[in-house]
């Protein structure tokens, strides 16, 4: 096996242990909760939080290929996008093609 | 041991039109394909998957990888992105207890967790029996983890074939997806103020702390929002 391999067998293994463990410690301290209580009220109001700022982290300041269009059209298709889901009856088909079509198009014309 | 009616219901809960399967379908597509262009083999990429099944996190250990960070900088920064998953399980996890499951049922089954799983879960959990709604979980996992498998293999064979603009095009799909299912799921002031504020709240704490901003605006709008909730109640 040359070092490029196992390195990389290695970054697999410390990435699914760090995601694991996050899983998992949810789960444990979830035990102790009750789905009625305050804390359980809590921890939905900050899982859809923290949910909404990594979405909107992503779109805002990106990593990887989405940081190749410009933040102007990122925004731009992401509130056309929200739109069209609306006017839509909150049918979730239409903004989702509708984002990868006006984005690649948006890049090549603008 | 897992009820098999129940566990089908949540595999085929991913078949309607308006599902996460196309969403995550484009996402791992992207991913595999990006592996593939890091010098992931085909094994490597699949395992990558297999194992980790968070988005964001394999994204940061791609990075990471490439600009030759540590295993212990790699496991922080993966840990630090994916500590969402923490509040995700506390807030739903207590949705599926029941005193007949066993616990291995729930130390396994929250490999499957995701936005995905989660907000799917979210919507349909009281459509099912409190005692089986565990394997209805595990079926929704299996059905949106395979997925997020077989399109990993599928970027990473079709690679070749990807432009640049399609790769981005494909990058936009899942924040715009999930972030429609989140505004779609704001049913009252809390659950409402929090993805507004959070949606705030992320690129504003990127600013001044751009590893920890996701944590940072998340916690701080989710509590505001549990106030403004508890305070309209």
């Amino acid at each position: 096996m040359t070092d490029l391999s196992s390195n990389i067998i290695l970054v697999i293994a410390v990435t699914s242990i760090a995601t694991y463990l996050s899983r998992s410690l949810g789960v444990l301290f979830s035990e102790r909760i009750d789905e009625s209580s305050k804390i359980f009220r809590l921890f939905d109001c900050i899982a859809y939080s923290t949910l909404a700022a990594l979405i909107s982290k992503v779109v805002v300041f990106p990593a990887g290929d989405l940081g190749e269009a410009s933040n102007l059209i990122r925004l731009i298709v992401v509130f056309v996008c929200v739109g069209v889901f609306f006017i839509a009856k909150r049918n979730l088909v239409y903004p989702t093609v509708l984002s990868a079509i006006l984005l690649t198009t948006l890049i090549k014309f603008v | 041991m897992i009820r098999s009616g129940f566990y089908l219901k949540g595999l085929l809960s991913v078949r309607s039109v308006d599902s996460p399967a196309i969403a995550l379908g484009c996402s791992f597509l992207a991913i595999g394909a990006l592996l593939k262009n890091i010098g992931f083999n085909f094994q490597q990429s699949f395992f990558s998957t297999f194992f980790t099944y968070a988005l964001p996190g394999q994204l940061v250990m791609a990075e990471s990888f490439l600009v030759g960070a540590s295993l212990l900088n790699i496991f922080i920064a993966v840990w630090l992105v994916n500590a969402r998953l923490f509040p995700m399980a506390v807030s739903m996890f207590p949705l599926l207890k029941s005193k007949k499951q066993p616990k291995w049922k729930y130390y396994i089954s929250c490999h499957f967790l995701a936005v995905s799983s989660w907000l799917i879960m979210k919507k349909d959990y009281r459509t099912i029996n409190e005692d089986y709604r565990i394997d209805f979980w595990m079926g929704i996992g299996t059905a949106t983890w395979s997925i997020a498998i077989l399109s990993t293999i599928l970027g990473f064979l079709v690679s070749d074939y990807l432009s640049k603009d399609m790769m981005i095009g494909l990058a936009i799909v899942n924040p715009v997806y999930f972030f429609c299912m989140l505004l779609g799921s704001m049913k009252n002031i809390a659950i409402g103020t929090s993805v507004i504020l959070g949606t705030i709240l992320g690129p504003v704490f990127y600013l001044f702390s751009p590893e920890w901003c996701i944590l940072y605006g998340g916690v701080a709008a989710g509590v505001i929002a549990f106030f403004a909730g508890e305070f309209n109640d």
